[in-house]
C-alpha cells in the first residue's frame, strides 16, 4: 500500500538554514546537508528545501548546496523558491534536485508549468500554492501570503493540474504557525477533486494534527518545519503513533 | 569494476551516480556504444516520456545495442519500461526484451503513484538481504503488468510487476538510488552480479 508521506521543510538563505533549529546532537544546526541526512536518518520521506535567498549569490550558493544534499542523501528532495525558467530548473535537477516547486512564477505566467511538465515531466513539477480563507472563499496569495489575487485555490489547483503539475503543496495561510492543525476541509476538497497527490502544509502542532490531515483532509503528504526543527515532534515516534493509528506509513 | 551509466539525455542520471559513489564505486556517463558494450556493469536510466526516450535511443542506435548486452544490466523506472514489449506512453513500441506492456493506471487511483510503497514476492539474487514487503520510493504513472519474469510485485490499484527479470538483463520501477538503505542494498546486490 502506497504510504503518506512526511515531509520536513528546511529554509535556506545563502546555503544555510535560516529558522532556529534546536536539534539534538547536531554538530552544525545551520548546514542544511547535515540535517537532511540527519532527518533521512530517523526517517523522514522526503525534504523540501525553500530558497529564500534574494541575491544571485545566493542562489548561486543554493546550486552548490543542492549538489552536496544530492551527493549525501538517500531519500528524495524539493527545490523550491525562485524559480521562474526552464533554465532555473535544468540547473536544479542536473545537481540532483528530484523535484522542484514553483508558485508565485506560475501564476505570473501560467504556461511555465505546461513548459516545465513537458520537458522535464509531471512527476517532478510541484506547484506550491498559499491560500488564505476570505470571508468563506479560499484566495491565492503570492509573495510567502502577503500579496491577495483573485484566483480561486480549487480553480488554481485543477488548472495546474490540467497544465501538468505533478503534485500540490498546498499551504493554509490561516493555519501556517497556528500549531492548531491543518486546513482539512479545503485539503480534503481538493483531494477529492484532483487526481494528484496534495501534500498539505501549514498548522502542525501536534501527532493528532497529522493523522486529521491524513484521514479528515486526505492528504497524500504532510509538511511541517519548527515541530520538526525544534524536536517537539519526533519523526520517529510520530511515524510510529500513526502507524498504531491505522494510516498506511513507512516504517 | 567499470560501471557505466547509459546517459543518452533522459532524466535526473547525477543521483544514480551519486548512490553509487556512496557505495565506493565510480560509475561512468557514456553514450558510447563500445564504452557500454566493454563495461563490466551497465546502469539504464529514465525519467521522462516513453516515446521520446525510445527516440533518443533510435537516434543514438542504442535501441539495437542494449537488447544486445551480455553483461548484468538494471533499467531503472522508465529504463525498465523501455525494456518492455511496448508502452501506452506515446503508444510506443520498446526494446522487447521483458515479454510485457506498460500501462497506464486509471483514475481510480491517484496518478502519479507518488511515494514509498512496498514490495513483495521477491525473487532474484538483486534482493539478497532486502526483506519481503521492504519499501522503496517510487513515482510512475504507468507500470508493467504482472508477469512470468516479474521478480517483485507492488500494489497500487492491481497488483503489477515492480522489478523484472530475464537472463543478465534487470529492471526495477523503483528508485533504489532514493530508498535509503534497502534501496543502496539492492544497488550493492547488483553490483555482485
Amino acid at each position: 500500500m502506497l504510504t503518506k508521506r512526511i515531509i520536513p521543510c528546511l529554509d535556506i538563505k545563502n546555503g544555510r538554514t535560516v529558522k532556529g533549529v534546536n536539534f539534538v546532537n547536531l554538530i552544525d544546526a545551520g548546514d542544511p546537508v547535515i540535517l537532511a541526512k540527519q532527518y533521512a536518518e530517523l526517517g523522514a520521506d522526503e525534504l523540501v528545501f525553500l530558497d529564500i535567498s534574494a541575491t544571485l549569490e545566493g542562489r548561486k550558493t543554493m546550486l552548490e548546496m543542492v549538489l552536496k544534499v544530492a551527493e549525501q542523501v538517500n531519500i528524495p528532495f524539493t527545490v523550491g523558491g525562485g524559480i521562474s525558467s526552464i533554465k532555473d530548473v535544468d540547473a536544479l535537477l542536473k545537481c540532483g534536485a528530484d523535484k522542484i516547486s514553483i508558485n508565485s512564477s506560475a501564476v505570473k505566467r501560467r504556461e511555465l508549468v505546461n513548459e516545465l511538465s513537458n520537458k522535464f515531466g509531471s512527476q517532478c513539477v510541484v506547484v506550491a500554492i498559499d491560500a488564505k480563507q476570505i470571508d468563506g472563499e479560499w484566495m491565492v496569495h503570492l509573495a510567502g501570503g502577503t500579496i491577495p489575487t483573485a484566483l480561486n485555490l480549487f480553480d488554481w489547483a485543477k488548472e495546474v493540474e490540467s497544465r501538468g503539475a505533478g503534485e500540490i503543496l498546498f499551504t493554509s495561510m490561516n493555519n501556517d504557525g497556528t500549531k492548531a492543525g491543518f486546513a482539512n476541509e479545503a485539503l480534503a476538497k481538493l483531494s477529492t477533486e484532483l487526481n494528484i497527490p496534495i501534500i498539505a502544509s501549514g498548522g502542525a502542532g501536534t501527532v493528532q494534527h497529522f493523522t486529521d490531515t491524513f484521514t479528515i483532509g486526505k492528504a497524500d503528504a504532510a509538511l511541517a518545519a519548527s515541530v520538526f526543527h525544534f524536536g517537539e515532534i519526533a519523526i520517529s515516534a510520530l511515524k510510529k503513533e500513526l502507524k498504531e493509528q491505522n494510516i498506511p506509513i513507512r516504517i | 569494476m567499470k560501471l557505466i551509466i547509459i546517459d543518452y539525455g533522459a532524466g535526473n542520471i547525477k543521483s544514480i551516480q551519486f548512490a553509487f559513489k556512496r557505495l565506493g564505486v565510480d560509475a561512468v556517463l557514456s553514450n558510447n556504444i563500445e564504452e557500454i558494450k566493454a563495461a563490466d556493469k551497465v546502469i539504464f536510466p529514465g525519467v521522462g516520456e516513453a516515446s521520446s526516450a525510445m527516440e533518443m535511443l533510435r537516434e543514438s542506435g542504442l535501441d539495437s545495442v542494449i537488447p544486445e548486452l551480455k553483461q548484468p544490466v538494471l533499467g531503472i523506472c522508465l529504463g525498465m519500461q523501455l525494456m518492455c514489449n511496448s508502452s501506452e506512453e506515446g503508444n510506443t513500441k520498446g526494446l522487447g526484451i521483458f515479454n510485457v506492456a506498460i500501462k497506464k493506471f486509471s483514475s481510480a487511483v491517484k496518478v502519479p503513484q507518488m511515494g514509498w510503497n512496498v514490495i513483495s514476492d521477491l525473487k532474484s539474487d538483486l534482493f539478497t538481504g532486502v526483506k519481503e514487503e521492504e519499501f522503496m520510493y517510487l513515482v510512475h504513472s504507468f507500470y508493467a503488468e504482472n508477469c512470468k519474469e516479474a521478480i517483485a510485485t507492488t500494489a497500487y490499484e492491481i497488483e503489477y510487476a515492480s522489478a523484472l527479470q530475464k537472463d543478465n538483463f534487470y529492471g526495477v520501477q523503483f528508485h533504489p538510488e532514493k530508498s535509503s538503505t534497502a534501496g543502496e542494498q539492492i544497488l550493492k546486490n547488483f553490483l555482485k552480479l
